[in-house]
């Protein structure tokens, strides 16, 4: 037997992709955390129709998901892939133009049939052809009928037979790729093993007869290797933006006392958030799940009238929806969290495409003069820490917080340092503690946050509303004090600056161009700054967590660079907001309207050409 | 004994109170500060949420907790408020407007979830605050400034709306009635789960007289029927007339006419799950039927605050993870300790300021 050709590799994206009832997510995510295990640095990116099922074979129904993992720290999950999994033709359509040129494609050739070429409306009966993909590394495997011997055995039915298809292309990744199967193993008997031990048995079976096809076609088949990133020491676990978002909150609940509480209304792709929590009695979460959007906020600031640190989470239009309520809080002075999951718009939109266009209408999508803290996410694990600084800010200084995090974000995964409690910073909520001085708008003259007294505190009472107050809660009508509280509001926000850091460059300090961009974004920016910088040229990266306040340096920093340019997923929105908050630049810009992340090609493409201009 | 001793009066505020001279609002907030003297519970427990109206105003008049928040909502509002702390005594304060229409899909889900709040709805049948436009519960036909030509919708019982959303408590007072109106309100302060107290109510600007003929001191005998828990609905200056069912449906009969006796009279049972009845007696209306008043419904059923706090307890009775740095190392982790590792950063050593 000849050895098997072993290709050693920094880094590697591979994509599985078939029909929305295929289990490519699952096989995408038990992949990924195989990779997390072992030691490499991932970055993953699920990528799914927003229909349960489309019809099955057509390209519209095709469900993938993208992993990138290395020898090294990865920041996105790869803009082509290096290896693809097409469970059928139309998967192969799909993600032709996402494959790295002379990459592997593995497929299943028992799904390549006339039928399913039409199915996939290919013209002729040579689909890669079509595609142009002829140099490319094709390993035809017959999935479907492999699994069907497989388990001819076991008195299953055809449809759970047909289930297991995922798990024999699994095997063979994972031989492919030297991962050793026990972590999925466990998943496995974890998932079906009391409840179903012949469904269990089964794909443990396809499982195994996937990787020992792998071992016993290796003249056929490539064999890659892709050592262990070298990684601070410390506890992993391998985190989507969600589960990373609830889990801040979860924290900052217990660093600050206080109880937490959820009221919110499912919505694509933010519903993780509120799933997440609600699984969380245990640790005392109360969960709401409201009638709708308008509710969701509502009965979070209910619960922070009542002294709870309260929490609602969205996605773009069921934000925009919530913005009534949100001008209460800015107005009631309350201290909420609302986390918007940005997806793409406007309406209904792409509901499970990632965007960033949600800005605009974060800053400013509310009547009258509505100041409220912005911060964003920019890796799916840093979702913990700003939901948790969001949470301390809107805490310490009586302001609703708005936290922007989007689709990549949300369903995106990456290992993650687990940090101990003892490392995050205390929150000290303003609770009221003088009844004899307490008057509801008091402010303390450094931050201008007024004091929290919530019910049940003796001495305390008092009545506050969306209407405008004087200092002592009393409704006021009066003009100057309205032009007054006006500024105060806006004032307050503006003192947030103190508690954010200065805004930090990578790379040098000055520079041919500095790239700028903001939230989830981040992963793709930095590799293409990097490929940049490597490739010799001045140029250096800010990325924005903080922006509303913006940090105190940003002008400062703006200044020492011949170009700017900003990098978003929707027409500008930062940019022009830059130009109102930082004027006195020019700001070039790259938008993408497509409901995917950048790519780090592309960037580096138009940062060239800009540096040509 | 009380503990607190209060009077209506410990319940005021010392903000100046803005409705019109001669708006119901006022005689309905007496029976309310009455009623919460009488519950003698302290005023820092008391939470009293409104949304938007003039009857919305009502917290500002209190020297409680008060919140008033936006059009429609008080109901969510509220239902956050008593779900995060249900050791609070939580009233809302709404009007026919606020709740029934801005606020209708709110109203059915927090009657339904039945939270253990009371809710005074204040019901003129009228836009008052935007000065005059029909509302969900204008009769048909109604002009106002928004149907110069007559409505052209029905509208709503809110008796219905509330059995039809599983209400646990409903009952109807009239705001010219103080002393009904209170005893009323005290029946909904005993009732555990969401009480919805409907209060017609008299707006002197807009809808004057709304309620005269239902109202009138000199006819009220025959055309309210007060109804009392265990008695037969009797009514009529002579208490001569009262309720039966006959094929199903309500009939006013004269006790002495027909061979029908006092003992063939209905006998009021609002704690009974008897959704038809009450139904029917909530829709009684005017000639054909006197007014019904009092407590029509009043059962017992499962109550959202104090389930979720019982789920909370259950859960954590058997739970495995008690704090955040158990959670946060449970599942799937591994540990990352080689040589050529590096000794971790923490990240708020540049992302905050601490």
């Amino acid at each position: 037997m000849k050895d098997a050709k072993v290709i050693e590799l920094e880094e590697v994206a591979i994509r599985f992709s078939g029909d929305s009832g295929d289990g490519m997510q699952l096989t995408g995510t038990l992949f990924s955390d195989t990779s997390a295990l072992f030691g490499n640095d991932i970055s993953t990116f699920p990528d799914y129709p927003s229909e349960i099922r489309a019809p099955q074979g057509t390209v519209g129904g095709v469900s993938g998901f993208q992993v990138q993992f290395g020898k090294k720290k990865i920041t996105t999950p790869g803009d082509l892939a290096h290896v693809l999994i097409a469970m059928n033709p139309a998967a192969l359509k799909a993600n032709a133009a996402f494959m790295n040129p002379g990459g592997t494609i593995i497929f299943d050739v028992d799904s390549f049939s006339e039928k399913n070429f039409a199915k996939a409306q290919f013209q002729t009966l040579d689909p890669f052809a079509e595609l142009k993909l002829d140099d490319y590394f094709k390993i035809p495997v017959p999935i479907t009928s492999l699994t069907k011997e497989s388990l001819k055995d076991l008195e299953l039915d055809n449809k759970s037979v047909l289930r297991c298809k995922n798990m024999f292309a699994l095997g063979l990744i994972c031989w492919m790729f030297e991962r050793p199967l026990d972590y999925i193993e466990r998943f496995i008997q974890n998932k079906f093993g009391k409840k179903s031990p012949l469904i269990a048995e089964a794909n443990l079976k396809v499982l195994h007869d996937g990787y020992n096809y792998g071992m016993n076609m290796q003249h056929a088949t490539p064999r890659f290797i892709v050592h262990p990133a070298p990684i601070e020491k410390g506890i992993y676990r391998n985190i989507n933006g969600n589960l990373a978002t609830a889990w801040g909150l979860l924290a900052a609940a217990e660093k600050s006392g206080l109880n937490l509480f959820i009221g919110s209304y499912p919505i694509t792709p933010a519903t993780d958030v509120l799933q997440a929590l609600a699984e969380r009695k245990d640790l005392g979460v109360k969960s709401f799940q409201a009638e709708d959007e308008i509710a969701g906020i509502c009965t979070t600031i209910g619960a922070a009238f009542a002294g709870h640190l309260a929490v609602t989470s969205t996605s773009g239009p069921g934000f925009a929806l919530k913005a009534e309520a949100l001008g209460l809080s800015v107005m009631a002075e309350l201290p909420i969290v609302v986390v918007n999951v940005q997806r793409g718009g406007p309406s209904t939109g792409l509901p499970t495409k990632t965007e960033q266009s949600d800005l605009l209408q974060t800053l400013y999508g509310r009547n009258g003069e509505s100041p409220l803290v912005v911060v964003a996410a920019s890796t799916p694990s840093d979702c913990f820490y700003y939901a948790f600084l969001a949470a301390k800010i809107a805490l310490e200084r009586m302001v609703p917080v708005v936290l922007l995090t989007d689709g990549f974000l949300g369903n995106g995964s990456e290992p993650w340092r687990v940090p101990s409690m003892s490392e995050l910073p205390s929150i000290t909520p303003r609770k009221a503690t003088n009844p004899e001085l307490f008057k509801p708008y008091n402010r303390d003259p450094e931050t201008l946050a007024r004091e929290w007294a919530v019910p049940g505190m003796e001495g305390f009472e008092h009545r506050i509303g969306g209407l405008e107050k004087n200092a002592a809660g009393g409704v006021s009508h009066d003009p100057e004090n309205h032009h007054i509280n006006t500024q105060i509001r806006a004032e307050k926000v503006a003192k947030v600056v103190d508690m954010i850091p200065e805004l930090e460059v990578v790379g040098e300090a000055e520079g041919d161009l500095l790239v700028v961009g903001w939230g989830g974004t981040y992963g793709h920016m930095i590799s293409s700054v990097r490929a940049m910088q490597n490739a010799g040229k001045k140029v250096s990266l800010a990325h924005f967590n903080y922006i509303k306040p913006l940090p105190k340096n940003t002008a400062e920093v703006f200044s020492k660079f011949k170009k700017i340019v900003v990098c978003e997923l929707n027409l500008g929105q930062f940019a022009s907001y830059l130009r109102d908050s930082v004027p006195g630049f020019h700001y070039y810009q790259v938008n993408k309207m497509k409901g995917l992340p950048f790519s780090v090609h592309e960037l580096v493409e138009n940062f060239e050409k800009i540096l040509e201009a | 004994m009380t503990k607190f001793n209060y009077t209506a009066k410990d319940f005021k505020s010392a903000a100046e109170v803005r409705w019109c001279p001669g708006c119901g609002d006022y005689a309905i907030m007496n029976a309310v500060q009455k009623t919460m003297a009488d519950m003698d519970i302290a005023h820092k427990d008391f939470a009293v949420i409104s949304g938007i109206g003039c009857s919305s105003r009502f917290p500002y008049y209190m020297s409680t907790y008060g919140f008033h928040t936006i059009h429609g909502r008080a109901a969510a509002i509220a239902s956050g408020v008593k779900s995060a702390n249900p050791d609070l005594t939580v009233w809302v304060i709404t009007g026919d407007g606020d709740s029934l229409a801005i606020g209708g899909n709110h109203f059915i889900h927090l009657v339904r979830r039945n939270i253990n709040l009371n809710l005074v709805l204040f019901n003129n049948k009228i836009y008052g605050l935007t000065k005059g436009q029909y509302s969900p519960t204008s009769d048909r036909g109604k002009i106002t400034k928004t149907s110069p030509f007559g409505t052209i919708e029905d509208s709503f019982i809110p008796g219905q709306l509330v059995l039809g959303s599983r209400g646990t408590f409903f009952a109807r007072a009239i705001d010219s009635n103080v002393k009904h109106t209170q005893e009323v309100l005290a029946e909904s302060a005993k009732h555990e789960g969401t009480s919805v107290v409907e209060v017609l109510q008299n707006c002197v600007i807009f809808n004057d007289g709304i309620h005269d003929y239902v109202a009138d001191p000199k006819f009220r005998a025959e055309r309210q029927l007060f109804l009392m828990k265990g008695e037969p609905m009797i009514f009529g200056e002579q208490e001569d007339k009262g309720l039966i069912l006959e094929n199903g449906h309500l009939k006013v009969v004269k006790i002495g006419e027909n061979g029908i006796t006092r003992e063939d009279i209905l006998v009021h049972h609002p704690e009974e799950d008897n959704l038809g009845l009450q139904v029917a007696l909530i829709n009684m209306a005017l000639p054909e039927f006197p007014v019904a008043m009092g407590v029509i419904r009043s059962v017992k059923a499962p109550i959202y605050d104090q389930e979720m706090k019982k789920q909370i307890e259950t859960v954590q009775a058997k739970r495995r993870v008690t704090c955040m740095d158990e959670l946060l190392q449970s599942g799937n982790t591994w540990t990352v300790d080689g040589e050529n590792c590096s000794e971790p950063v923490k990240f708020f050593d540049n992302k905050c300021f601490v």
